[in-house]
């Protein structure tokens, strides 16, 4: 993917909406045929970016270069760029078939083409024979994907997605993931996909782009995302994580919750402080007395496939996802391995995330309305 | 269940009441009065005789459709250019399309009278330049100036509303799609404001066709509508069979109308946007 010529190029993009900085000194290249996913929470600025790609909005300043080309100003419809909107904006007064071949006829194309066409991106979505069908009369799933059909019809260079199965529930969001990135890989075409959805970005994407406050945290794969995120915020964002306060003492030793842990990051000065963040998966339980680090266990979560425990260890709560159970009360030492201990320079989210306190007791009687009504009492 | 049944027959009986007293009654009435003679027998006369006002039939269409016409000229890009304002703007520019609808009908239409005669406000102002008097009362274009004053709101208001609440999201995804501006709103805003389009044709053409006072007070009873007319059988002729006979015409007509103006419009879409 990396090896494909550059398609979008955004180069130093701000936005502002009055006083609110939007997007604050956004860059980011994108290659052709890649799955690009921005991901963040809501207000982080990755609507606001594709919005800017599709040319609904411009940039305050900063350019946008789409193949070597700048295409500030140039309006939405001069642009070989698609948009499958999150709510679908299919036309009420079309049927499926004039849904589809509405950008065709735009492009003025005859008439038996627009029909081989149309039948063609029917077949892609698998909603062959739907042709005929008022809007209306769609469940929601099929209104999606008129709309992805519509929009591939035109043969765009660049699809954007915002948001697109956020509408949708569960089971048949699963299934369109699938679909879009089958569908992506078959056609071989860009796609750009605004989601706050932290699995939907690691199963889809060839690359994410996780945002917050307007800046961008961090670009990756999706596994550099989660094995080696780059700052706290980025660590918390996707997937569950511990994240210390630590010393590096030299190279491939760091120092936190007064031990020393041998590790495998290297390159940073001595004695700089930084954060450590360790994954609830990549914590081993073992029997107290053989532990590198000693706690009790404060709560207990079935999750299916896990549990979920949260142990105090001097005071700084750490959740840990194991097969075995353990019970409330129990005292256990835990250990983790050199390659599972991941450090990250101190950012201006350290200290903010990755600190499972919400999980105590404290939290469990805020949350539960009897228990708090016995207490008023 | 049984007790909220009661109360919904209760909370329902005014308006029955109401319906029945002021709708139905009268119109029985109109339709007795249509097909008797005066001396209350079984008659086909005054239908007969409808044929006699076919011209003036065709005149108040004609009438009614140029005031329509001239309405949504104006109401369209009025309508359209609201709904694209501030917020605070949009509040008072409805507020001042409403404002005259707060006044009576007839003191808005008199005071046409005060503008347009032949001493009025107008002519006076010419009559400083040494221009001669104008004579605007009394003319076609004075009826259709009444009409289209005083049911202009009842087209604005209707395509304003759907203008307002149109998706913003269709029209970036027309343009996404390949859609200038123009084209925009051939393809986009003129199909998604249709109901609104609807309503106002309606609610303007309707009392536009079967008006008699604005053709009374502006056109000075030179102008014969159908609504003179039967105002005319009602209260001079006295003659209640033949005005009943031609207002039962006049609905019909007026229903038919309303019949092909629907089929513009899907009966479960939001077709019925003020009326």
């Amino acid at each position: 993917m990396k090896n494909n010529p550059v398609i979008i190029d955004l180069q130093n993009i701000s936005v502002s909406f009055g006083e609110q900085k939007i997007l604050n000194n956004i860059s980011l290249q994108i290659h052709d045929g890649e799955f690009v996913t921005l991901l963040g929470p809501s207000g982080c600025g990755k609507t606001t970016t594709l919005r800017i790609i599709a040319g609904f909005l411009n940039p305050d300043e900063g350019n946008v270069i789409f193949e070597g080309k700048n295409i500030n100003g140039v309006p939405p419809y001069k642009r070989q760029v698609n948009t499958i909107f999150q709510r679908y904006a299919l036309f009420p007064y079309l049927n499926v078939y004039e849904n589809i071949a509405f950008g065709l006829r735009l492009k003025k194309m005859k008439e038996k083409d627009i029909q081989a066409k149309v039948k063609e991106m029917l077949e892609l979505v698998n909603l062959k024979g739907f042709g005929s069908r008022n809007i209306d009369s769609l469940s929601g799933g099929q209104q999606q994907r008129v709309a992805i059909a519509r929009a591939l019809a035109v043969d765009p260079r660049v699809v954007l997605l915002d948001e697109p199965l956020g509408a949708l529930d569960l089971k048949l969001r699963k299934d369109m993931q699938v679909e879009l990135k089958n569908i992506q890989q078959k056609l071989g075409i860009t796609f750009i996909y605004v989601t706050h959805d932290q699995e939907e970005a690691l199963s889809m994407s060839d690359t994410i782009v996780v945002m917050n406050n307007g800046e961008i945290q961090h670009i990756g794969t999706p596994t550099d995302i989660y094995n080696e995120p780059k700052n706290a915020f980025v660590a918390d964002f996707i997937g569950e994580s511990n994240i210390l306060d630590g010393i590096m003492r030299e190279d491939f030793n760091v120092e936190f919750e007064g031990m020393r842990f041998k590790c495998v990051d290297k390159g940073f000065s001595q004695n700089e402080p930084v954060d450590v963040v360790v994954r609830p998966e990549d914590v081993d339980i073992v029997p107290e007395n053989e532990g590198m680090l000693k706690g009790e266990v404060t709560s207990v979560t079935f999750k299916g496939v896990h549990y979920e425990i949260i142990v105090d260890i001097n005071g700084f709560k750490w959740m840990i996802q194991t097969t075995e159970k353990s019970e409330v009360g129990d005292r256990i030492g835990i250990s983790v391995k050199p390659d599972e201990i991941h450090i990250m320079k101190k950012s201006e989210y350290s200290g903010l995330y990755g600190d499972y306190s919400s999980f105590s007791e404290e939290f469990d009687i805020l949350s539960d309305p009897t228990v708090s009504e016995e207490d008023s009492e | 269940m049984k007790n909220s049944s009661v109360i919904q027959k209760l909370i329902n009986a005014p308006y029955i009441l109401w319906s029945v007293l002021f709708v139905i009654a009268p119109l029985i009435m109109v339709i007795y009065y249509a097909f008797t003679d005066r001396t209350g027998a079984f008659t086909l006369d005054n239908v007969k005789s409808i044929g006699d006002y076919l011209s003036t039939f065709i005149l108040s269409v004609g009438y009614g459709a140029v005031a329509t016409l001239i309405c949504l000229i104006i109401a369209y890009p009025f309508a359209y250019f609201l709904a694209h304002t501030g917020a605070s703007f949009q509040r008072m520019s409805v507020m001042l399309v409403m404002l005259p609808m707060w006044m009576s009908f007839l003191i808005r239409t008199y005071s046409w009278m005060t503008i347009l005669g032949d001493s009025g406000v107008i002519n006076s102002f010419l009559g400083r330049f040494g221009i001669e008097p104008l004579s605007m009362l009394n003319t076609p274009g004075a009826v259709i100036l009444g009409m289209v004053y005083n049911f202009l709101p009842y087209m604005i208001l209707p395509i304003y509303t759907v203008m307002a609440k149109m998706d913003g999201s269709l029209i970036e995804a027309a343009q996404d799609l390949g859609c200038g501006k123009l084209h925009c709103v051939k393809k986009v805003i003129l199909p998604l404001s249709v109901p609104g389009i609807v309503s106002g044709i309606t609610m303007v053409f309707v009392p536009s066709v079967s008006t008699f006072y604005i053709t009374q007070k502006l056109g000075g009873g030179q102008i014969n509508l159908i609504g003179d007319v039967i105002e005319g059988q009602f209260q001079t002729a006295n003659n209640y069979n033949l005005g009943a006979a031609l207002s039962l015409l006049l609905m019909v007509m007026i229903l038919i109308c309303l019949g092909v103006l629907g089929y513009f419009t899907d009966s479960e879409d939001e077709g019925g946007v003020l009326i």
